[in-house]
């Protein structure tokens, strides 16, 4: 109800009234494709709440027509994109490793696959970019505890070291110090023994001979005459630049005092076959392949 | 003399809306000068534009034939002899350079004959507008018949012009779409009603917006909705020509017949005979004798309108031309014209679009059809090897821009005695990775460099990618570093 008589000159029409710095407000009513729009909304609206889920209820809620559920709807993309993935991923399930390797679009496929799944699954113990970390491997490299060949690969992700699997890697780092077996002194002694194998610097009192026959009595079973290491075993080779734990005679005397254990998990229950395989080549492209 | 003019008048004047609602403007038909090119010009870009399509050009086997194609599923420009990739997006920024400085140059020289003469919104409007006229009747008609109700027939014309209206929108909208799929299996596709729903809705949002701007909205648009106009009168100036009327020998305007009888009395009396031609033909329904307006798209029509008068009375013709803000002042001096294409600022744009069209055209004809691009792996940055060297791993992605595939060859150039090494590919060569490249597409590779290295080397070296293409001998190059960890 306008009370006031306030025309605006210009286009001949009443204002609201109001008054703000001079200006008014000319009192022009809602379009009709505004109100009709606005109507539109309500409509819709309520079709929306008979259409699909919309209406809280004490301990349930309504469902609508149309049964709507993100959920299930979730699980019938994902359904189909397992569906769609089906078909390419089963090319890789009839290649050979080698044969993946070898063909470019196979390769890029399986890399992919690898890729996503390695972020998933790996990622949290090598890190992202396969880098490793202190007692986990750095899968870039060229130094490999249960071999780095395309089938070796395979074999470990599939059962681990350690895990339990019947078929695991098993090996172990005897704790030379805890166990009574080594003394200290001869501990710290082979500790530096081992650091002059891969030519690193040694303590200025070090006894090599002594050094040399308690590595032949004690270490060589599993590393070897040479110190080169048994992929058999998951022994290490210890002339080489490369460390898991550490090279230095701090950590080299932990390792021997109280051996080492790491625990690989065994992939092939939790992953599918293909999965696997894909992970394999991934792991293996990343160059340190053998 | 002193005529009071109230307070009222003036603010009225001041508070002008800034929307004046659509008033329908009844142009009539005009021949002439400016019409004849305004004609051949709608011909040549309309024949363009609906025809280009069709042309084809062979590219060899399996590659699109046709001149013109936007192939954005594959990520392809066609054009004539040139097929652009996404990467190379640049050379639009280069034409639409070119454009803004060729407008600015026409704008120099001649003012909005952009919008007169070229304009899309131009061109189909006066379609239109031909297409009225041929259905409908010229301007007086068309205006007796507005004052009167309907009839059966009216109706019947006016139903006709809109099928006539919505055919051309119709095509123009098809036109649109065949420039983006390949032009004769489309037109067969549409008629199937095989083709993509995407062609149909972008036929529909054409033909709908053709319709509405040349049908409805006309000098409209150019009035409110596009921003050219303003954007060509701030770059105007004092020497470009515009339509004028050149008040200086029309003032004082006076009929015909009154004038005759002035002039036998020796009075001066100016050319213009008031007899509203100009703005009868206006297609922004304007009057030019008040001077220069943003409706005003330059396009003519007034100068042949009032050409063909002043020839029936014999006076001069060009009361209305192609004139600048210098020249008006000048006559009334007594001085004569003045006209100045060439100044400093047609210079510069001149130049400037010179220069671009050579970089432009360096470019193309310098582009390599072999290319890649490196991206150094960031995690891990480098690998330490069992032996003590180091491993660097990048992607490499490799281009091959020709229609047929080839072998290449990848060298580097990096850290003394580094070595190089292709995933996947090792198996086939062992000293030199070699790797096919199919035709028209991108590879991506990893590619290993390995470098013993010791305490003297450097902590970052660069290291060169080469692709060779064994059969050409097309090389290309790439540089990155080479990092210790
Ligand atoms: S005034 Fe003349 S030049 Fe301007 S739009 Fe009208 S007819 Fe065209
Ligand atoms: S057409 Fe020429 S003579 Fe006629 S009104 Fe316009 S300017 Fe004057």
């Amino acid at each position: 109800m306008i009370e006031h008589n306030d025309i605006d000159r210009i286009p001949g029409r009443s204002t609201t009234g109001h008054e703000w710095d001079g200006i008014r407000e000319l009192n022009t009513p809602l379009p009709r494709w505004w109100i009709l729009a606005f109507y539109a909304t309500i409509l819709w609206a309520i079709g929306y709440w008979v259409v699909y889920p919309a209406w809280p209820l004490l301990s349930n809620y309504t469902t609508g027509a149309l049964h709507y559920s993100t959920r299930a709807s979730v699980v019938s993309d994902l359904a189909g994109l397992e569906k769609l993935r089906g078909e390419k991923m089963a090319v890789l399930g009839k290649a050979s490793l080698t044969e993946i390797e070898n063909d470019p679009a196979l390769l890029a496929l399986a890399r992919a696959r690898g890729k996503t799944v390695f972020a998933d699954n790996c990622a949290p113990c090598h890190g992202s970019g396969a880098a490793g970390a202190k007692g986990y491997p750095n899968l870039n490299d060229d130094d490999w505890l249960w071999g780095g060949s395309l089938d070796q690969i395979l074999q470990t992700i599939q059962f681990g070291a350690r895990s339990g699997h019947a078929e695991a890697h098993e090996g172990q780092m005897l704790a030379f110090g805890r166990d009574g077996i080594l003394k200290i002194g001869e501990i710290v002694t082979v500790a530096n023994y081992v650091r002059s194998l891969s030519g690193l610097t040694t303590a200025a009192n070090f006894d090599a001979a002594a050094a040399t026959r308690i590595f032949a009595e004690n270490c060589a079973v599993c590393h070897g005459e040479n110190a080169k290491g048994n992929q058999a075993l998951g022994a290490p080779n210890l002339t080489d630049g490369i460390w898991l734990y550490g090279s230095d005679e701090a950590t080299l005397v932990e390792t021997i005092s109280y051996g080492r254990t790491g625990v690989m998990p065994a992939w092939s229950g939790r992953l599918d076959p293909i999965t696997v395989k894909a992970l394999a080549v991934y792991v293996h492209s990343l160059g340190g392949g053998q | 003399m002193n005529k009071t003019v109230s307070q009222d008048d003036l603010l009225i004047e001041e508070d002008r809306p800034l929307y004046v609602a659509h008033r329908t403007v009844y142009p009539q038909s005009v021949r002439g000068t400016f019409r004849t090119i305004k004609w051949r010009l709608m011909a040549v870009c309309l024949g363009i534009y609906y025809l280009l399509p069709f042309v084809r050009w062979h590219r060899g086997l399996g590659a699109p034939d046709q001149a013109v194609l936007l192939d954005l599923p594959n990520r392809r420009f066609y054009f004539f002899f040139i097929e652009l990739w996404p990467q190379e997006l640049y050379y639009f920024t280069g034409l639409l350079v070119l454009a803004a400085m060729a407008l600015f140059l026409m704008n120099a020289l001649g003012g909005r004959i952009w919008c007169g003469y070229l304009c899309p919104q131009t061109a189909w409007t006066d379609l239109f507008y031909a297409v009225e006229r041929w259905v409908e009747g010229d301007r007086r008609e068309r205006l007796r018949a507005a004052a009167r109700p309907i009839t059966m027939g009216r109706a019947a014309k006016r139903v006709l012009k809109h099928a006539i209206w919505l055919t051309v929108a119709w095509w123009t909208g098809g036109a649109w779409v065949l420039y983006f799929a390949d032009a004769q299996t489309l037109v067969r596709d549409l008629a199937t009603f095989q083709a993509p729903a995407i062609a149909y809705i972008w036929i529909g949002i054409l033909t709908a917006s053709t319709y509405l701007l040349a049908g409805y909205m006309r000098e409209q648009v150019c009035v409110y909705m596009c921003p050219w106009p303003r954007i060509q009168a701030a770059l105007t100036d004092e020497w470009a020509l515009n339509v004028t009327y050149k008040y200086d020998r029309g003032e004082q305007r006076c009929s015909l017949k009154k004038s005759v009888d002035l002039r036998a009395r020796g009075e001066r009396v100016g050319d213009c005979i008031d007899c509203n031609q100009c703005a009868a033909v206006c297609p922004a329904g304007i009057d030019i004798r008040n001077g220069a307006q943003l409706g005003c798209i330059q396009c003519g029509l007034c100068i042949d309108a009032c050409d063909a008068v002043m020839k029936k009375v014999g006076r001069k013709t060009r009361l209305i031309g192609y004139d600048n803000d210098i020249n008006i002042r000048r006559r009334m001096d007594g001085k004569s014209e003045l006209f100045k294409p060439v100044r400093p600022r047609t210079i510069v744009y001149a130049s400037l679009i010179a220069v671009v069209c050579a970089v432009m055209l360096y470019a193309l004809l310098s582009r390599t059809l072999l290319d890649l691009s490196v991206l150094h792996d960031r995690n891990p940055v480098a690998v330490k090897l069992s032996d003590g060297s180091i491993r660097n791993g990048y992607t490499v992605r490799l281009l091959n821009k020709r229609g047929f595939d080839r072998v290449v060859a990848i060298d580097i150039d990096g850290p003394p005695e580094a070595s190089v090494h292709v995933v996947g590919v090792d198996s086939v060569t062992v000293d030199r990775p070699m790797i096919v490249l199919a035709r028209d597409t991108t590879t991506e590779l990893r590619v290993l460099v390995t470098a013993p290295v010791d305490n003297k080397s450097e902590r970052s070296m660069p290291v060169r990618f080469r692709v060779t293409d064994i059969g050409l001998g097309e090389v290309a190059s790439a540089t990155d570093h080479f990092v210790l960890p």
